[in-house]
């Protein structure tokens, strides 16, 4: 079973030097990056079966040990994060391919995907400290160049913010590995959890807060969301898709995991409350203002974020469950609602709210695809948003911290407004003129992700079992560092 | 770490933030490049005793702590590969725009329509 | 790029392509227990790459090197990802590294590395870049 975890990490990489290798013969491209991200789900897939019966696998590289060596890991929360984003890697990857179709202009879409699905995997089972720095950066750079693949002024201007953030978050994140570094002598996450308590009360949580703002400006978390509204909805709208469901979800796997191994302080967190709180609120508040398909989903990936960190603001097993069941139905209903949105823009070849309209009688499909998801999306009974969020709700009303619940269900209302909105403008209203048509090939991928979203919440009881398990697992760091050290250490 | 590498770093953060915040292309580019080396550097400090080699040989006695060395290699490498990609986004943005500044983002634009009386 | 012809540029690009082309594939092959590998390796090709470009363009480099960067970024990354899944199938760890010695006549014995493989990959990744970088930067109007 060890072997299956490299192979996740350097198999993309392998079929990367492959496509690059076919030249411009776009059939063998498509067919070698399908088979990789397909078979890159069942491996992941496998891997959460093998991690949730019989406990982390740990792969050491090179046989080189602990905490010398580079160390991989995957415990049940990085299988249950890695199979739903493979799932989502390979649906957008089959919608690219539908709605590319013929004009594929970009000759190097497909290198550019496998090398993102690398990164996005290595940050997801890497064991250490640096190599999740590899992994964001592999991730990023894959994502800068797929966010160029339309280069007009208007996205030349948005990549370069993008990028000039994410620039001065890996050189903080380099501050970050400088300072673990100095301070513990090793960058295996193990290690430095097994070591932590030998630091000064002010020392951990200098690097407690170091590290949430390093992967907050990833996750977009309040303060640090501005840069994500404005880049990502430039881009095309499979490449949109996935940004959304998947890299602000990597940040928030790390600070999930790093909160959780690194500082275990027992008891709810005012600081991650709060922030969850005020993420929540200017998300959804910016995406009331915004006018447009994509600008107003890009600034609920914001506002759902706070959800998360509420969840693993309770530092309780049930609530950090419900944050991870929160991550798996996000990342899918995202990416739908964005799917869904391409092909809005598809038909009226813009998103603009004032000239779409009429969807509702032209295309009774996409907005039969587009009820669940929204709704979803704002947490209604009985699709899987409502789960995730009861469970949440249950856990704040049991703690008692009335406020972060009165906010989040506030937020929820807000969220259905926004997404009526669109509802409103696209679905009903006059007919407008449609430019051109959106493929029954993509449509099918489409309802693939709604059949997958519905799929959370029929399978709520047994999901929100497995996130217990998996919580519970996080919740006692010397489970994960028995697995990489070895229980003598 | 000596107080003048810490000196050193901490101008080089300071410069660097500064020509981030300006208006026009090269500067931003050079002011990332400046941070990154601020933040390389401080890595480099976590390496403790300078000056002697990180290879054992026979009857080497002080050592280097390589570890570090080999992070900022990467870490080198990395910023090495998205300066490129940040000077040929510029390239692209002069010649597609004609200036080397940086435009206001939808949202700024948007509001200082807001503001300005409609004629 | 349309440049005027140097002559000492010319001239010194003739007699230094060669020696540094052979001093970056010894980096390449000293690296597994000396300073050097393929990393090392390729950017020191990698500078012959652009000098080549100061001295003459994109256009004369394209009929010296008739070859896509792509082609050779695709085998440097296939080359250093197969070398780690050789190791898997051999029932090692992944990227774990085998050293075989041989003697071979009149050249004495060598310790053959399986990383060696993975270096040759990592070469081949950084020339390809170099290449990739000149062409896509240095022709004008891009």
């Amino acid at each position: 079973m060890t072997w299956l975890v490299p192979t996740l990490v350097a198999g993309p990489i392998l079929a990367a030097g492959l496509t690059l290798l076919m030249g411009r013969r776009l059939i063998p491209q498509r067919i070698v990056t399908l088979a990789t991200v397909g078979s890159v789900f069942v491996m992941s897939a496998t891997l959460l079966w093998s991690a949730d019966t019989s406990g982390p696998i740990v792969v050491q590289l090179g046989a080189w040990e602990a905490p010398n060596g580079i160390t991989l890991i995957v415990d049940r929360f990085s299988a249950i994060v890695l199979s739903v984003s493979t799932l989502m890697l390979a649906a957008v990857l089959l919608y690219a391919i539908f709605q590319l179709g013929k004009d594929a202009v970009d000759w190097w879409f497909h290198t550019k995907y496998l090398a993102l699905t690398s990164g996005v995997v290595l940050s997801l089972v890497t064991g250490d400290l640096f190599n999740l720095f590899v992994g964001f950066e592999v991730m990023l750079v894959a994502s800068y160049v797929l966010l160029t693949v339309r280069s007009g002024p208007n996205e030349i201007r948005a990549t370069m913010s993008y990028v000039v953030i994410n620039l001065i978050a890996s050189a903080l994140f380099l501050v970050l590995i400088a300072v673990t570094y100095g301070l513990f002598g090793t960058v295996n996450m193990a290690d430095i959890a097994s070591r932590m308590h030998e630091l000064e009360d002010g020392t951990r949580t200098a690097l407690s807060l170091l590290m949430l703002a390093v992967f907050g400006i990833k996750a977009a978390l309040f303060p640090l969301f501005m840069w994500l509204p404005d880049s990502y909805p430039t881009a095309p709208t499979p490449v949109t898709a996935i940004f959304a469901g998947l890299l602000t979800k990597v940040g928030v796997f790390v600070i999930i995991r790093t909160q959780t191994l690194f500082f275990d302080s027992g008891g709810p967190s005012t600081l991650l409350l709060f922030v969850a709180g005020a993420t929540m609120v200017f998300g959804v508040l910016g995406a009331i203002a915004q006018n447009d398909v994509k600008r107003i989903l890009s600034f609920h990936i914001v506002s759902q974020i706070g959800y998360m960190i509420m969840g693993l603001g309770f530092l309780t097993v049930a609530g950090v469950a419900a944050a991870i069941l929160y991550m798996s139905h996000h990342i899918i209903v995202k990416t739908g609602l964005f799917l869904v949105g391409g092909v809005v823009e598809r038909e009226f070849g813009t998103g603009a709210l004032d000239r779409t309209g009429g969807l509702l009688r032209s295309h009774p499909v996409v907005a039969a695809m587009f009820l669940p998801l929204a709704f979803s999306l704002a947490g209604l009974p009985p699709f899987s948003g409502f789960v995730a969020k009861l469970a949440l709700v249950q856990e704040g009303v049991g703690l008692g911290l009335w406020a972060i619940v009165g906010v989040s269900l506030g937020v929820s209302l807000l969220t259905f407004y926004s997404m009526t909105k669109i509802w409103g403008a696209a679905f009903w209203g006059e007919a407008q003129e449609s430019v051109d048509r959106a493929g029954i090939g993509m449509l099918t991928v489409v309802g693939l992700v709604v059949a997958a979203s519905i799929g959370v919440a029929a399978l709520a009881g047994p999901l929100i079992e497995l996130s217990a398990r998996a919580a519970s697992e996080l919740l006692d760091p010397t489970i994960y560092i028995d697995a990489v050290l070895g229980s003598s250490a | 770490m000596t107080p003048v590498t810490l000196v050193v770093v901490a101008s080089l953060f300071g410069i660097g933030t500064y020509l981030v915040l300006a208006r026009s292309f090269a500067r931003v580019v050079i002011g990332l490049a400046l941070i990154s080396h601020g933040a390389n550097l401080f890595i480099f400090t976590t390496s403790s005793r300078t000056g002697s080699a990180p290879i054992i040989e026979n009857g080497t006695t002080g050592l280097t702590d390589p570890l570090p060395q080999a992070l900022v290699l990467t870490a080198i490498v990395i910023t090495f590969g998205v300066t490129a990609f940040l000077l040929a986004l510029a390239l692209r943005s002069f010649l597609l725009t004609g200036s080397d500044a940086v435009e206001d983002d939808i949202e700024d634009r948007r509001i200082a329509r807001l503001g300005t009386p409609s004629t | 790029m349309k440049s005027r012809p140097s002559p000492i540029l010319d001239a010194g690009m003739a007699i230094a392509a060669g020696p540094i082309l052979v001093f970056s594939l010894y980096l390449l092959f000293a690296g597994h227990n000396q300073p050097g590998g393929g990393f090392a390796g390729g950017l020191v090709a990698g500078v012959v790459v652009v000098m080549a470009w100061v001295v003459g363009g994109t256009e004369p480099m394209r009929r010296i090197l008739p070859i896509r960067s792509s082609a050779l970024l695709g085998t440097g990354l296939f080359l250093a990802s197969a070398t780690g899944f050789a190791s898997l199938f051999l029932g090692g760890a992944f990227l774990e590294s085998a050293a075989v010695t041989v003697t071979i006549p009149l050249v004495g014995s060598v310790k053959a590395v399986s990383v060696l493989i993975f270096d040759i990959g990592v070469y081949l990744v950084v020339v390809g870049m170099a290449l990739w970088l000149v062409r896509a930067l240095g022709e004008e109007g891009t």
